[in-house]
């Protein structure tokens, strides 16, 4: 590590080209939909900076209050579902045998790998209404001799959060399995000598000792979650609209930019509002390390 | 019996794998994963609109994507725009991540976040504030190809870097400053240190960083739908009006052949990545 | 004192195809301070967690007081176990640590302060209850780690290599600590370690392992005078090993001719052992002297060979002798610095005559 008074010259070199990208691409823009939230629309295309709070007072309003309300909602559901499967999926990977961690592994890490657009269409094909679901469960329906009436599973906020779990799995899964293999299983032994059945040493030892990375798997799967765009798109009908969806129609069907640039921010401020809750719990904790001192 | 031999055999008691909730558990979960995906692939060959029977295969939906000129302006512009974000990512990700193992200056924990924001924030956000500022700015519409691709490719390049920059600084990270010093020592210079020891140490890193940008770029829709004209669209948006008026064969035939393309890359990127973690547990 | 608590019976483990324990019959007494030791890699960890129920053994029975604990859960068994890493709950409190094992089993919160306190104290720990593990030093750890086991009351206590971590004074403060422990409560302790210093200065009796089985199980000197192989011998302290060959044997006593220089020794015992058999002759080195510091007697075995080499050590020094004939041999000899000048008068170079009393040999066939 040096010092960047003593290199200057490799040190400006190293700087500017990542730094310059980020500030034209990234801050700039993202100021001037800042700056945007406090304007007003003039006419049809003319936005003037008038340090109005018109538009964020308009985002409290009871419609888009329930979106966000409902986008929460949705988020924080879409979470806890992905927790539940990937917590079970996470331990399990961890404790198995070494030749089989990396192909499980890789098996779940894969469909991150695979267009966001594909995975979503691929739920369509399987549970529209004249899906292979549907379809599957005709035939079952036919087998017992069941009447059978196709069952309308895309479009409502079920589908969503179907959809967002499908997607975000990888993320929970991930995070956790890394927090299980990275503390000493003879806690689980000692805990298991001292007397402790199997529930309560999840509960009293793995869940508070794998906290830190149970809440990186809520942030990595909550944040996306709540801005999520296509998903609610693709499979949510007209009720299950997301944030995203709104702020889409203020700027490309609305034409109304300033309402939608304070959409955004108030997104922004969200995520940032959920990482600052991690930071400040994981301060508040202050045993930081999992392993016990040699 | 040595301590790797006694990791292998753990007992039992802890084993979660060895459980049957946990088999019950990860069978579902892959089945969930990926059944959709495979009953795509598999009706991509299927020689029925209807898309739910199968009526014997055939490859007619494959032609039909190949034979489509605007699908396949889509999938030009998509490779462009995934090759010009590769490079310019390296380049941009390397410094970055050279940067941050190099350098000591004031602020420099602010400026690791802030390389960060592009994955953290959510995609409609900048693809919005991109959307604001190409207007305000100017960006000239009418440039002749591949130019007119310039504007996704900056947004693709945004969000992708940051990726490539985290790869190389945890590899960096991994470099013994002693083998520097060691070939100061040996009378190397700065130039054949670079070349001899620090390049072929970053190299799997660079590769997988490349794959990695690549298919992000590929990827992209959210970011994309908001810089793309009529005269610039990729493969997933593309598909995306093709989903939106219906689902069809030779939407499954399209996805398919870009399901293929990265589940290659990906493979490639994972098999590199295991090579590497097995050269750590080595040293 | 020999009522037995713990008994083995043809225990296996097997990982693949790895045996890590084999066939092992043991039994352990009540109050008794009981040991294994063994290089690592013969088992001992393996036997220990047998024990504490964490490894399900192949084949073999275990039982604890005449109860057959073979499919008894770690949780259900009245023996507790110290970590060698101590697995402390990390974000637990010292006090949380040691009232888990109450807790878990739902003794009632005013029982469980007080048998804390009273604990807490016993280990000379009072007042760092509400410490959190990473604020604690490596002998406080191990306190707190025993604290929590004993709680338990158990019947055995199963110590991992408990004091594998800590610096070479806080080890000898902790070994004192231990025995005065286990005296004091009357509960049987099972001692994991690698390191015979441990095991001799503190068990009742020890049990040496190799290989999976069990060499030897003896009283500390007992094992040190009497070992019953070479292996044991070897483990044991140090010891010189010379190639011999029986050549005669009158009554009681046996005449060896060794292989190195054709010097004939005589061992007095009760032996099967048949003329023209290989043997080996193990001598301590402190069991050694030179010539001149004895009065000859006839029952004493004598070797003659070079210095080569002098290891001081302070309290004694340690002789590399060289012992050459048809082969070559290095023995080994411990002399106290019993007067202060003592340790001069041999020299590297010199030539000397090694003698030793005939009792002080053991023979092991290989």
């Amino acid at each position: 590590m040096k010092s960047a008074r003593n290199h200057k010259l490799a040190f400006w070199l190293t700087f500017c080209p990542p730094t310059l990208w980020m500030l034209i691409f990234l801050l700039v823009p993202i100021l001037i939909i800042g700056i945007f939230s406090f304007s007003a629309k003039q006419g049809l295309v003319d936005i003037s900076a008038s340090w109005v709070l018109d538009n964020h007072i308009r985002a409290f309003d009871p419609v888009y209050l329930s979106v966000f309300f409902k986008s929460i909602g949705i988020a924080a559901l879409t979470t806890l579902i992905c927790f539940l499967i990937g917590f079970p999926v996470a331990i399990g990977i961890a404790s198995a045998p070494k030749s089989w961690k990396p192909v499980l592994l890789m098996i779940v890490v894969l469909p991150f790998w695979v267009n966001l657009l594909i995975r979503t269409y691929a739920l369509i094909a399987v549970f529209r209404t004249r899906g292979f679901f549907n379809f599957s469960l005709e035939w079952v329906a036919n087998l017992f001799g069941i009447p059978f009436e196709p069952l309308t599973l895309l479009y409502n906020d079920a589908a969503v959060i179907l959809g967002l779990v499908y997607i975000h799995l990888p993320f929970m899964i991930l995070p956790l399995y890394a927090g299980f293999e990275g503390f000493n299983k003879s806690l689980l032994e000692a805990a298991s000598d001292l007397g402790a059945q199997q529930f309560k040493i999840i509960t009293a030892i793995v869940l508070p000792i794998m906290a830190p990375s149970i809440i990186s798997g809520c942030i990595l799967v909550f944040i996306p979650a709540l801005g999520s765009f296509l998903t609610p798109e693709l499979l949510g009908g007209p009720s299950s609209q997301m944030i995203a969806n709104v702020i889409e129609r203020q700027f490309l069907a609305a034409n109304d930019w300033p309402f939608g640039s304070a959409l955004s921010m108030m997104l922004i401020y969200l995520t940032f509002g959920a990482l600052a809750l991690r930071y400040f719990w994981l301060r508040r904790r202050n045993f930081s390390s999992t392993e016990n001192k040699p | 019996m040595n301590q790797q031999q006694r990791k292998n055999c753990q007992n039992r008691i802890f084993n979660y794998f060895h459980q049957w909730w946990f088999r019950v558990i990860l069978c579902c979960t892959i089945v969930f994963l990926y059944a959709p995906i495979i009953v795509l692939v598999i009706f991509s060959f299927n020689d029925s609109r209807r898309n739910v029977t199968w009526h014997g295969f055939t490859f007619k939906y494959y032609e039909k994507a190949i034979h489509n000129n605007n699908l396949i302006e889509a999938f030009l512009n998509s490779l462009s725009i995934a090759f010009f974000n590769t490079v310019f990512s390296l380049i941009l990700g390397t410094l970055t991540a050279l940067l941050l193992w190099r350098f000591r200056f004031s602020y420099k924990s602010v400026y690791e976040g802030i390389i960060l924001v592009p994955i953290i924030i959510p995609e409609i956000c900048i693809g919005i504030a991109l959307l604001v500022f190409f207007n305000l700015c100017g960006w000239p519409n009418d440039l002749p190809w591949p130019l007119n691709l310039s504007k996704i490719t900056c947004a693709h390049i945004l969000f992708s870097f940051p990726f490539v920059a985290v790869i190389i600084r945890a590899r960096l990270a991994k470099f013994n400053l002693d083998q520097e010093e060691a070939a100061l020592d040996l009378g190397a210079n700065h130039k054949q240190i670079f070349k001899n020891v620090l390049f072929p140490h970053l190299k799997p890193a660079l590769i997988v960083s490349s794959l990695l940008a690549f298919t992000l770029s590929l990827d992209d829709f959210v970011i994309t739908f908001f810089m793309s004209g009529p005269e610039t669209t990729t493969v997933p948006i593309k598909i995306y009006s093709m989903v939106r008026f219906s689902v069809t064969p030779e939407v499954n035939a399209a996805s398919t052949i870009l399901l293929l393309i990265t589940i290659v890359l990906a493979a490639i990127a994972i098999w590199i990545q295991r090579g590497w973690a097995k050269e750590v547990e080595k040293s | 004192m020999n009522r037995s608590i713990l008994q083995l019976k043809g225990i296996s483990k097997n990982y693949g195809t790895l045996e890590a324990i084999k066939e092992i019959d043991l039994n352990i007494f009540e109050g008794e301070f009981f040991s294994i030791i063994g290089p690592s890699g013969c088992g001992k960890t393996t036997l220990l967690r047998v024990l504490a129920g964490f490894e399900i053994t192949d084949s073999g029975s275990l039982y604890i007081e005449n109860i057959n604990m073979q499919n008894v859960p770690p949780n259900k068994r009245p023996i507790n176990m110290v970590f060698q890493s101590y697995a402390l709950f990390p974000h637990m409190n010292v006090l949380d640590n040691v009232a888990f094992g109450l807790r878990v089993d739902g003794v009632a919160r005013g029982e469980q302060t007080q048998l804390v306190k009273s604990m807490l104290s016993l280990v000379k720990l009072s007042g760092l209850e509400n410490r959190l593990p990473h604020q604690l030093s490596g002998g406080q750890l191990q306190r707190v780690a025993l604290a929590r086991a004993l709680i338990k009351k158990p019947r055995v206590l199963l110590l991992d290599e408990p004091l594998s971590a800590l610096d070479a004074k806080l080890r000898n403060e902790m070994r004192q600590e231990l025995i005065r422990l286990q005296k004091s409560l009357g509960i049987t302790f099972i001692l994991v370690t690698h390191d015979q210093q441990e095991a001799l200065s503190m068990a009742d009796r020890i049990a040496v392992m190799n290989d999976g089985t069990i060499q030897q199980v003896a009283s500390p000197s007992y094992l040190y005078e009497f070992p019953s192989n070479k292996f044991v011998a070897d483990f044991i302290g140090s010891i010189n090993f010379i190639e011999c060959q029986l050549s005669e044997i009158d009554g009681d006593v046996f005449k060896f001719i060794t292989k190195i220089s054709k010097d004939a020794f005589t061992v007095e015992g009760n032996k099967s052992l048949r003329i023209g058999q290989d043997c080996w002759l193990g001598i301590r080195p402190e069991k050694i002297s030179f010539k001149d510091s004895y009065v000859v007697n006839p029952h004493h075995n004598k070797l003659s060979g070079v210095v080569t080499n002098i290891t001081y050590f302070g309290q004694a020094s340690m002789y590399h002798v060289e012992v050459t004939g048809e082969k070559t041999a290095t023995i080994n000899v411990m002399e106290n610095h019993s007067q202060r000048s003592s340790y001069t008068t041999n020299k590297v170079g010199d030539s000397v005559v090694l003698c030793w009393s005939t009792e002080s040999i053991s023979v092991f066939t290989s």
